[in-house]
C-alpha cells in the first residue's frame, strides 16, 4: 500500500487540503472521496467526455488525470456551476430546451460548453459542434445541446448588454 | 493502477535524477492521454511517474536562429492556436487541431505525440514532412533524434521514456517560399482515429514557377510516417502545372503500402483516396499556379 500523499486544490472556489494515494486517478478522488458525484465515470479512456471537468480554466478529462497532478490547480466540476438552488444559463437552457435524456453525458457537456462560452461568448453553430466533440451522447442526436448552448449563449450575452450605465461606467476607469 | 509513485519535477536536470533513482522502472509522463490508459489495462507498469508539464523551460514555442522550437509540455491545442506556427508551418498547427477531442489537445503533448510512435499521428505526420527533430536529454547528456528514427515499431519509440527525456522538437523555418497544407481521411469529425492522414511541404525555387523541395509524409501506410520519395523528386522534376500534381500522386499512392483493414478499408480503396486527396492538398498549397 503507497503511502497517502497531501495535494492542495481549489475545488469549485474553496481551497481544500486532501490526503490520496499516489495511484489514485483525479475521478475517483472526487466521486468517491470528495462525494462529487455529478461527475460521470464512462468510458475510462479518454473517449466518452463523461467525465470532463474545467481545470485551470480548460476543459479536460478526470479519468486521464492522476489526482496529484491536481495539486495546486483549480478544478471546476457540475456542482460548482452555480450557487446552491440556482442554475447557471446553460444549465437553465438545458432544462428548457430538452436537451437532457437520460442524462449521463450533461455534466460533461456543460462543463464543455462553459469552458468554450468562457474563451468565446458567442461562438456559431460550427464552434459549438467542434467544442463538444469530445462529448458523446447516445439519446439525444445532439441537435437540442446545440440549441441550448447558443440559447444560452445568447441569453448571457443579452444580460451582459442590458446591464445598467451606472453600473458599468463604475468599472471604466476615470 | 498500475504506478505506485507520482512526482512533478520544476526543472530537466531534476526530472532526469528521478529517473535515474528510479533505475529503468520510472516513466516520462506529459498529457497521460496515451500512457494512463495503457497503464491501466496493465500493459506496462512502473514505480514512477515523472510528470513533466510543471517544467517550464519546457513549455515555450519559439524562433531561435532560423528554427522554429516546441517544448515538450506544449499541448496540441497551444500549438494549433500559436500564431508563429500557423503561419510558419501551417500543416502542423491543421495536425494538431485534428488530434482526439478538445480535452484531448488540452491534456497532450506535440512531444508525446512523436513518442508513442502510431504512424498516423495527426502532430507527427506534419512534422515529419517538416524534417522536424527531437532533442532528447539523458544522464549521458543531449542528443537529436530526427523523426524518422524516433520510430522503432508501432507504438515504441527509440526514444526511452524509462531514462530519458524528450525536451523538445524543431524544424527549420520555411519562410515565404514554403507552404504546408495537412490532411486526414476519417469516418467522424472528431475521435476518430484516421483512414489516412498526410502532410504536403513545398518550397518554391526563386522562379516561382518550379519546385526546388517537395516532401510528402503519409500514414498510417507503413509502421511509421511514410516519405514517397520518388512522388517528391517527381515534383521538383518538371516546371508546375496540373498534371505534374497528378502524376506525383498516382506515383506516391503506387509507392504506399497500406494494409486491407476492417476498420480503415482495403488497400486498393486506401491507395486511390492517396492519389485524390495527395492531389487536392497540392492543388490547393499551389492555388492553381
Amino acid at each position: 500500500m503507497a503511502d497517502l500523499k497531501k495535494l492542495r486544490l481549489k475545488l469549485n472556489g474553496t481551497w481544500r487540503e486532501v490526503e490520496t494515494r499516489p495511484d489514485r486517478i483525479l475521478l475517483d478522488l472526487l466521486r468517491e472521496d470528495l462525494g462529487l458525484t455529478g461527475t460521470k465515470k464512462g468510458c475510462e479512456r479518454g473517449e466518452c467526455g463523461a467525465c470532463t471537468v474545467i481545470m485551470n480554466g480548460q476543459a479536460v478529462l478526470a479519468c486521464l488525470i492522476p489526482a496529484l497532478k491536481a495539486d495546486g490547480a483549480e478544478i471546476l466540476t457540475v456542482e460548482g456551476m452555480a450557487p446552491k438552488d440556482r442554475l447557471h444559463p446553460l444549465q437553465q437552457a438545458f432544462w428548457e430546451e430538452g436537451a437532457v435524456q437520460c442524462g449521463y453525458c450533461t455534466p460533461g457537456m456543460l462543463l464543455s460548453a462553459k469552458a468554450l462560452l468562457d474563451e468565446n461568448p458567442e461562438p456559431g453553430v460550427e464552434e459549438v459542434k467542434k467544442a463538444i466533440s469530445g462529448n458523446l451522447c447516445r439519446c439525444t442526436g445532439y441537435t437540442k445541446i446545440i440549441a441550448a448552448i447558443l440559447a444560452a449563449s445568447d441569453k448571457m450575452h443579452k444580460e451582459s448588454r442590458m446591464r445598467p450605465v451606472e453600473e458599468i461606467e463604475k468599472e471604466v476607469p476615470e | 493502477m498500475n504506478w505506485v509513485a507520482y512526482r512533478k519535477p520544476e526543472s530537466i536536470v531534476e526530472a532526469l535524477a528521478l529517473l535515474d533513482e528510479a533505475a529503468g522502472r520510472g516513466r516520462v509522463m506529459a498529457g497521460g492521454t496515451d500512457l494512463i490508459p495503457q497503464l491501466r489495462q496493465r500493459e506496462y507498469g512502473a514505480d514512477l511517474l515523472v510528470d513533466i508539464t510543471g517544467i517550464e523551460e519546457l513549455k515555450h514555442i519559439r524562433e531561435d536562429d532560423g528554427w522554429i522550437q516546441i517544448g515538450a509540455a506544449v499541448t496540441h491545442a497551444e500549438v494549433a492556436k500559436n500564431s508563429l506556427i500557423r503561419k510558419e508551418a501551417r500543416a502542423l498547427a491543421e495536425g494538431c487541431a485534428q488530434v482526439g477531442s478538445p480535452q484531448i489537445r488540452n491534456m497532450a503533448t506535440l512531444v508525446g505525440n512523436v513518442i508513442s510512435a502510431q504512424p498516423a499521428a495527426d502532430g507527427a505526420i506534419p512534422l515529419t514532412a517538416l524534417e522536424a527533430e527531437i532533442k532528447v536529454a539523458s544522464k549521458a547528456g543531449e542528443r537529436w533524434v530526427s523523426m524518422e528514427e524516433t520510430y522503432r515499431e508501432v507504438g515504441v519509440s527509440s526514444v526511452d521514456a524509462s531514462r530519458e527525456l524528450a525536451t523538445m522538437v524543431r524544424f527549420k523555418k520555411l519562410g515565404g517560399k514554403g507552404q504546408t497544407r495537412f490532411f486526414r481521411m476519417c469516418r467522424r469529425k472528431a475521435l476518430a482515429l484516421p483512414i489516412l492522414n498526410g502532410a504536403v511541404v513545398i518550397l518554391l525555387d526563386s522562379s516561382l514557377k518550379r519546385i526546388q523541395e517537395a516532401r510528402i509524409a503519409l500514414g498510417p501506410v507503413a509502421e511509421k510516417p511514410f516519405r514517397p520519395r520518388d512522388a517528391e523528386a517527381y515534383l521538383q522534376s518538371k516546371e508546375i502545372s496540373p498534371e505534374i500534381i497528378l502524376e506525383a500522386a498516382r506515383i506516391a499512392s503506387v509507392q504506399a503500402n497500406p494494409r486491407t483493414s476492417l476498420l480503415r478499408g482495403s488497400d486498393a480503396y486506401r491507395k486511390e483516396m492517396i492519389r485524390l486527396y495527395l492531389a487536392r492538398t497540392i492543388q490547393d498549397l499551389l492555388g492553381g499556379r
